[in-house]
């Protein structure tokens, strides 16, 4: 099975590559460079890039402009950072055997993740029954009042589940920043991703994007993977949220998860590339790191940001990597001159 | 007597208060090719929509092997068994060859989303399988050596022919083909002509036809259903339809 | 305050934030029904009027005229502010892209507006000082009466600019079809920068009202009062000038009376946010059951 053989080197090499970036972080621990400032960036990064590649799935891959990703953050967000405030009271209690930190957020991040989608579900199946300019629309009118429901919760402000007051912001939140499952976790996803690309469902919603009406004369159920694919990247969504709830600060805003907060997704996406897993990736640490490094850009941030985007749509509207995607399987090949051989691909030009 | 694979009876829709199509009747056997004519308007890409869930039929019905279609979906419908080409190529253009192909097989892939996301050996398996069978289907149509061409780049006779190969690679059994020769010169249609002369002999596959272009209706057509302002006004052999007052009448206008 | 006098005081508030609303919906409406694009920055065009009547008022005043002269001033800069915006961005993106790239540049004009905004003024808000002295009748301002009087004068007039002018005349014919229209030897670009000039010019006019019943100008005004004005012309009907007038009056009772009376039921929690998410609600239940809006027309489906 020659797909397989080339897809296992390549796999192989990807975790290699991985592996490679763990060394580089470790080293960095180490050797005492990862104070909690830098820390925080990192961790920033991890979750824009999960953001960022799950919601490329909707806007790259699947072709529609989803304007309301933060709201599906802020439900990973609030239902990881519940579910660990109510397992730490738990084993308080005493109703529960003690669990480790490491559990109790793995348990919150999936049940944050399985809360995510659940809203995906919610708001896919309205919402994607309509043209372009009002699935924007609708997605960011479900983004605003997620928001405005999870103020105006009382179990979800203040500290929280029974003495709860809406309104507040969500505070003593467990902390977990530990660099190398966060590290793992995004790894994971982006993995997971990929794979989801690279199999029928990528190419489902390839040709959807393509031509609608095609697809469903070639025996695709478009309502089905419309819907399947605005779920998955929720899911994500959901991930990043949990990672985000318990990134150290130990306080939730309802206000950080506005519309403007899922522009800068977008904007992630749009400048990577729609349809571009590595443009993704590489925009959302990008645009985490820049506003650090440069300060003072940080106030003009937007403002270059809204022009660059506009440059961007007249003069290259795919964006910085265009449909392109990174191999480090085929940049290796390329160096030690041996050709890989052809394959069919979900994308063209990926490997 | 043989079972009838696609009949209709009564079949039509009305717009509003325009009746587009009207007692549409038709019964197509296993194997058979027949060619559906009519003056521009007539109706025939409605019938099409009708046959293929486009559109809802307001009145009578119509049957798959004896399965009724009314109000089913387009997928649903091609899952049964009829695929359809269009008469403006609907290719993905900025796709592959190969891809164009791959995606007609996406309904029968049985791994689902754990399978794709964890890589199952079903995956792989699945995976090298539809790309086999897609190479097969390509070999028929003499495209297998532009697989990884972007299909949009193909010239325009070998576009319809993908379209059609696509259409075949649903497991359909009854192919509607709307207007396949349509801007085609000579050569071309003549290489349409023995595209579908070889599919008819590989396939078990029932074949019913829009077309224009007289030369291969006469040429090819068992059975020809002449249909103008929604309704038959004229069916039977092509020797007889081309003799037919009626149908005479329906083209040179009244 | 009994119940009913409560009720009618919230129709009131509804009547004045709602004409704000209306006459904001009929230029959002105006420019979707030509170019089919959700003009994101349209709530910020009414932006950039507030702030030019902030510094022209003054300059007014102290030129011994009235102050709500000041919007001719006001009207120019809009207009000026929408051609520019449709000249230099989307005018490119719609020669070279597809809708989502124009749609992305409409929410990249909006931010930048925002942020320029913001860059050039700051962030804190501004007073403007009063425009009219008008008296209140009923109980409802002289300023709810004025906004609502415009904005029939605005939907009469371009009613009939729209069916008697040339250049009405082209804008429908856009907007009914586009590639038709250019065949018949319709100005197109012409027609759409037209069109822009009037949409925004009537934001500067919606900023004017606004000003004078809020007396409040900050970078970020304009995000909000323009979604909920798209809402308003979704509702009424898009591309509809009449529906543009009904929804936002609607639109203003709607989220009046839910800020009153949530406030009652849920004992006092954050009620704006809340009647902002009830806003939205209609805008998904009328994109759900009825797209073409109140007063749309019912096309059924034609593949």
């Amino acid at each position: 099975m020659r797909i397989r053989k080339d897809h296992t080197r390549s796999l192989i090499v990807s975790l290699a590559g991985v592996c490679l970036l763990g060394l580089i972080i470790f080293l960095a621990d180490t050797l005492g460079l990862m104070d909690s400032y830098i820390r925080g960036i990192f961790i920033q990064c991890c979750f824009a890039v999960i953001m960022a590649a799950s919601l490329n799935l909707v806007m790259g891959y699947l072709g529609q402009i989803a304007l309301g990703h933060a709201g599906f953050m802020a439900v990973g967000a609030y239902t990881s950072a519940l579910v660990t405030k109510a397992i730490g009271l738990a084993i308080k209690a005493g109703s529960m055997p003690a669990l480790s930190n490491v559990a109790q957020f793995f348990i919150g991040l999936l049940c944050g993740a399985i809360a995510a989608a659940l809203f995906g579900l919610l708001v896919g199946i309205p919402a994607l029954r309509l043209r372009g300019d009002y699935l924007a629309i609708i997605t960011l009118g479900f983004g605003e009042i997620i928001r405005v429901v999870i103020q105006n919760l009382p179990f979800a402000g203040g500290k929280g589940l029974a003495n709860g007051q809406a309104g507040q912001a969500l505070i003593g939140i467990m902390r977990m920043n530990d660099l190398y499952i966060i590290f793992a976790v995004t790894v994971v996803c982006v993995a997971i991703m990929i794979a989801f690309v690279r199999s029928k469902f990528g190419r489902a919603i390839i040709a959807i994007r393509e031509d609608d009406i095609a697809s469903s004369a070639a025996g695709l159920n478009t309502t089905h993977y419309k819907v399947l694919t605005f779920v998955f990247s929720a899911f994500f969504a959901g991930v990043a949220g949990a990672i985000y709830a318990h990134r150290g600060l130990g306080t939730l805003q309802y206000s950080d998860f506005t519309f403007l907060k899922s522009t800068d997704f977008v904007i992630m996406v749009v400048l990577g590339g729609m349809g571009s897993m590595t443009g993704s990736v590489v925009t959302a640490v990008l645009l985490s790191v820049l506003p650090e490094v440069l300060r003072a850009f940080a106030d003009y941030r937007m403002l270059l940001y809204s022009i660059i985007l506009v440059l961007m749509m007249i003069f290259r509207p795919t964006g910085l990597f265009g449909t392109y995607e990174f191999s480090l399987y085929r940049l290796l090949s390329r160096l030690f001159r041996k050709k890989p051989e052809t394959l069919s691909s979900a994308a063209k030009g990926d490997v | 007597m043989a079972e009838s694979v696609l009949k209709a009876t009564n079949l039509g829709i009305s717009f509003g208060g325009l009746r587009a199509v009207h007692d549409f009747e038709i019964d197509l056997k296993e194997g058979e090719l027949v060619g559906l004519i009519g003056p521009n308007g007539a109706g025939k890409t409605t019938v099409f929509n009708l046959f293929t869930g486009v559109y809802k039929p307001t009145e009578g019905a119509f049957y798959l092997d004896g399965k009724l279609m009314n109000g089913k979906k387009t997928h649903e419908i091609v899952a049964a068994g009829i695929a359809r080409t269009f008469q403006n190529i609907r290719l993905f253009k900025k796709m592959t060859v190969m891809e164009n192909v791959l995606i007609a097989f996406t309904k029968d892939i049985q791994y689902g989303l754990p399978g794709a996301v964890f890589r199952s050996g079903g995956f792989w398996r699945e995976e090298a399988e539809i790309r086999e069978k897609a190479m097969e289907l390509l070999t028929v149509f003499n495209l297998q050596d532009k697989a990884d061409w972007n299909a949009g780049n193909l010239p325009y006779g070998q576009q319809r022919k993908l379209e059609i190969a696509r259409a075949l690679a649903t497991k359909a059994r009854m192919l509607l083909l709307d207007e396949p020769a349509a801007g085609m010169n000579p050569t071309e249609t003549a290489e349409l002509l023995a595209c579908i002369n070889t599919i008819r002999r590989k396939f078990a596959i029932t074949i019913l036809l829009i077309e224009h272009d007289m030369s291969l209706v006469m040429n090819i057509c068992e059975r020809i259903v002449v249909i103008d302002y929604g309704e038959i006004i004229a069916q039977g052999l092509p020797e007889e339809i081309s003799h037919d007052p009626k149908v005479i009448a329906a083209y040179l206008g009244e | 305050m009994d119940g009913l006098t409560l009720f009618i005081q919230q129709i009131i508030n509804g009547l004045r934030v709602g004409s704000v609303y209306a006459l904001i919906a009929l230029g959002y409406t105006m420019v979707y029904g030509i170019i089919r694009l959700i003009n994101f920055a349209h709530g910020d065009f009414i932006m950039v009027g507030a702030y030019a009547l902030f510094f022209t008022v003054p300059l007014m005043i102290a030129a011994g005229m009235p102050a709500w002269m000041s919007i001719v001033f006001a009207v120019f800069v809009c207009a000026l502010t929408g051609i520019l915006v449709e000249k230099l961005a989307y005018s490119p993106v719609r020669a070279r892209g597809n809708n989502m790239s124009a749609l992305i540049t409409a929410i990249a004009m909006s931010l930048f507006l925002e942020n320029f905004a913001q860059t050039l003024f700051g962030a804190n808000p501004k007073q403007v000082g009063t425009l009219f002295n008008l008296p209140t009748i009923l109980g409802i301002s002289g300023n709810t009466f004025l906004t609502i009087l415009i904005g029939v004068v605005v939907m009469v007039s371009l009613s009939l600019f729209v069916k008697y002018t040339k250049n009405g005349q082209a804008m429908l014919a856009v907007s009914e079809d586009k590639e038709a229209s250019l065949l018949m030897g319709v100005n197109v670009n012409h027609t759409i920068t037209l069109t822009f000039a009037i949409g925004s010019g009537l934001a500067a006019v919606a900023s004017l009202m606004y000003i004078a019943q809020y007396n409040q100008v900050t970078n970020m005004m304009g995000s909000m009062l323009g979604l909920k004005a798209f809402v308003a012309a979704v509702l009424g009907g898009i591309g509809i000038i009449p529906g543009a007038m009904l929804g936002g009056l609607v639109i203003g009772i709607v989220e009046s009376l839910s800020k009153a009376y949530i406030s009652t039921i849920t004992g006092g929690v954050i009620t704006s946010a809340f009647s902002d998410a009830i806003v939205f609600s209609i805008l998904i239940i009328v994109l759900l059951v009825k797209p073409t809006g109140i007063l749309g027309k019912n096309t059924g489906e034609k593949v």
